[in-house]
């Protein structure tokens, strides 16, 4: 008899903590489908959820970053507008047609929008990014091909609309403001680009790619005319070196772009490579590669920090 | 065998009203908390205009006047973030002491002898009113995976009085108490920490056991003491209502803005006199500190009502 009771006893209690659990489940997942949505928007990729919603409107999916908002109120912007007026730069982003979403996207919304004019060159034409199609295939080894036929398209097309013609990736920042000081105090009617002064294999040293550089008008005329006359060769998978090369050989000058300090303003990796000390060992490439002995990190830094998320 | 059937099923029926019933609850309460969301208490940023009113020298006067105290509650563990944050901003703290549970070699710090935060906390709180009370006006207590800049909190303080009792920082709502969460980091006046100092050694009000079942957070055991002493919790906020002590980190400020408001990302996202942001990693750390101080775009000028100088043989201002 008792042992039955207790039994009984024993199945109830089983019962209640299996309804418990059960229940309990049940509206974790009712109350989890609502909690769940709220961590989706931040832990998600928001390019993700972009795509979802503007498939078809690209003007409305457009984003700014709309740096210039009301804050700063007070901010006096005068000496960065008037240089702005009188260092033209115009600046094209190399990118193709999968990353036009991904990253050519948040280039256009922030730094871009400061260049006196930008151009996305990809390899195919898209009307609605707006991207110029250079009819070129993608991958690595197309980068030289790209660059080339990129500077073509701006030459014919823009030359008179700048002094300074700038290339950068789609994975770069910008700092315009910083660029044209270090532009302003040059003649664009000199041969002469900038970027991060690279030493082997160019006499005069080449400018690494990663970190984005900038011709002068007269360097953009001649490295066009380069290859018409045959003086610079086409094919090569290393686009920066061959660029390097070919500037020496048409008797452009590679400048100094470091501040007054002597540091570095163009930079090819992400900040946190160039400002905390050690991050790079001492054994790494890019330590023998540059031109200039390293000092600390620049206060007025230019640019180019390379794969940004 | 049917006995025991049905009185499964009576216990299953049993268990689940049991579960339904703690869930309403549960969710009644968390209903209550949402609708009285508004009864924040707000604190405002000065007014730029009445800061310019004030003279030159009398603002140098007035930014001289804040020190600020520094106390960052580390754990052997957060060993990474502890070197990043005193190598940037805490060296912009009029002074920044490290308290840590257990003594760690190479990192100095101030041993608390225990692994509760909220003791942690207590003792932290008595030993800096204890040696500076007289040194310091503002008190500011963070964790290492805050970033905070000292500048802004100065110009947030700027006009008021450190004789009355503050208690600011990102505050949240609790059922019935506004506290300020330690992720925000929490700044109180030299009379909160008068206040509070002479709470700790009174039991009942100030226990060093809070909750009775689960443990309670040490940021809301310190706002049910400061309850006591007639403190209040305050939402720090800038002249557009935005928070200025953040809980979040900026990437995650501005993944939100990019989707919420991808028009106007710097609208919807912070302030840009924020004080605090949270949940940074230490190369993180660096990137903010260079972004904050060093790097200019050539040719903006902003007319800063207040100038502060970077601390002698400073590297990375």
């Amino acid at each position: 008899m008792a042992s039955k009771s207790w039994l009984n006893f024993l199945t109830f209690l089983c019962g209640s903590a299996i309804g418990f659990f059960l229940c309990s489940q049940l509206f974790s997942i009712l109350l989890g489908e609502q909690g769940d949505t709220q961590p989706n928007i931040l832990h998600n990729d928001p390019h993700a959820r972009h795509s979802d919603d503007n498939g078809q409107n690209h003007l409305e999916g457009q984003m700014n970053f709309n740096a210039d908002s009301s804050q700063h109120k007070d901010e006096n912007t005068d000496i960065a507008e008037n240089l702005y007026q009188k260092v033209k730069v115009l600046c094209w982003v190399m990118t193709g047609p999968q990353n036009l979403e991904k990253k050519a996207k948040h280039v256009k919304a922030t730094w871009a929008q400061r260049c006196n004019k930008v151009l996305f060159m990809s390899s195919q034409e898209n009307k609605d990014f707006p991207a110029v199609g250079l009819k070129t295939r993608e991958g690595r080894d197309q980068l030289y091909w790209k660059t080339i036929k990129a500077f073509q398209y701006v030459h014919d097309h823009y030359l008179e609309d700048a002094d300074w013609f700038m290339k950068a990736d789609d994975d770069t920042y910008v700092i315009l403001d910083n660029l044209r000081w270090l532009l302003s105090k040059y003649n664009p009617e000199e041969p002469i680009y900038f970027g991060r002064r690279f030493k082997p294999y160019v006499k005069q040293g080449y400018m690494s790619g990663g970190a984005g550089y900038v011709l002068s008008k007269e360097a953009l005329k001649r490295f066009v005319n380069a290859f018409k006359t045959d003086k610079c060769t086409h094919s090569s998978s290393i686009e920066d070196l061959a660029l390097g090369r070919c500037m020496e050989i048409i008797n452009v000058e590679a400048g100094d772009s470091r501040d007054t300090t002597g540091k570095e303003t163009f930079h090819p990796f992400v900040p946190e490579h160039h400002l905390i000390k050690g991050y790079l060992p001492r054994t790494f490439w890019y330590w023998n590669y540059n031109y200039y002995p390293p000092v600390e990190v620049s206060l007025e830094i230019l640019l180019l920090f390379k794969y940004f998320d | 065998m049917l006995s025991e059937s049905s009185s499964f099923l009576k216990g299953v029926m049993l268990g689940s009203i049991f579960c339904a019933l703690i869930t309403m609850l549960g969710h009644i309460r968390i209903g209550h908390g949402n609708r009285m969301h508004h009864e924040h208490h707000h604190l405002q940023a000065p007014n730029k205009e009445d800061i310019s009113k004030i003279s030159e020298d009398e603002r140098m006067e007035l930014s001289k006047s804040f020190r600020v105290y520094c106390i960052v509650l580390v754990k052997p563990k957060d060993v990474s973030l502890w070197a990043a944050v005193k190598e940037t901003w805490t060296k912009h703290c009029d002074k920044a002491e490290f308290f840590s549970s257990e003594n760690v070699k190479v990192f100095e710090s101030i041993n608390m002898e225990t692994n509760d935060m909220w003791l942690m906390m207590r003792k932290a709180y008595k030993y800096a009113f204890d040696n500076y009370r007289d040194q310091y006006n503002w008190f500011f207590l963070a964790r290492p995976s805050t970033f905070a800049i000292i500048e802004n909190l100065k110009y947030f303080l700027l006009k008021k009085d450190p004789s009355q009792p503050f208690y600011l920082g990102h505050t949240i709502k609790s059922g019935d108490l506004e506290y300020v969460s330690v992720e925000g980091g929490i700044v109180l006046s030299i009379e909160s920490m008068k206040r509070l100092n002479s709470l700790l050694s009174i039991p009942e009000k100030c226990p060093e056991q809070g909750g009775m079942i689960w443990k309670i957070s040490e940021d809301k055991q310190l706002a049910v003491c400061l309850k006591y002493a007639g403190v209040f919790a305050e939402n720090a906020e800038d002249s557009e209502g935005k928070d200025v002590f953040n809980t979040k980190s900026v990437g995650l400020f501005i993944k939100e803005a990019m989707t919420n408001h991808p028009n106007l990302v710097v609208e919807g996202c912070c302030s840009d006199m924020a004080v605090t942001f949270n949940g940074l990693t230490p190369n993180q750390m660096h990137v903010m500190m260079y972004g904050v101080y060093r790097l200019r775009a050539f040719g903006h000028i902003f007319n800063d009502a207040l100038v502060f100088l970077p601390p002698n043989g400073s590297e990375n201002d």
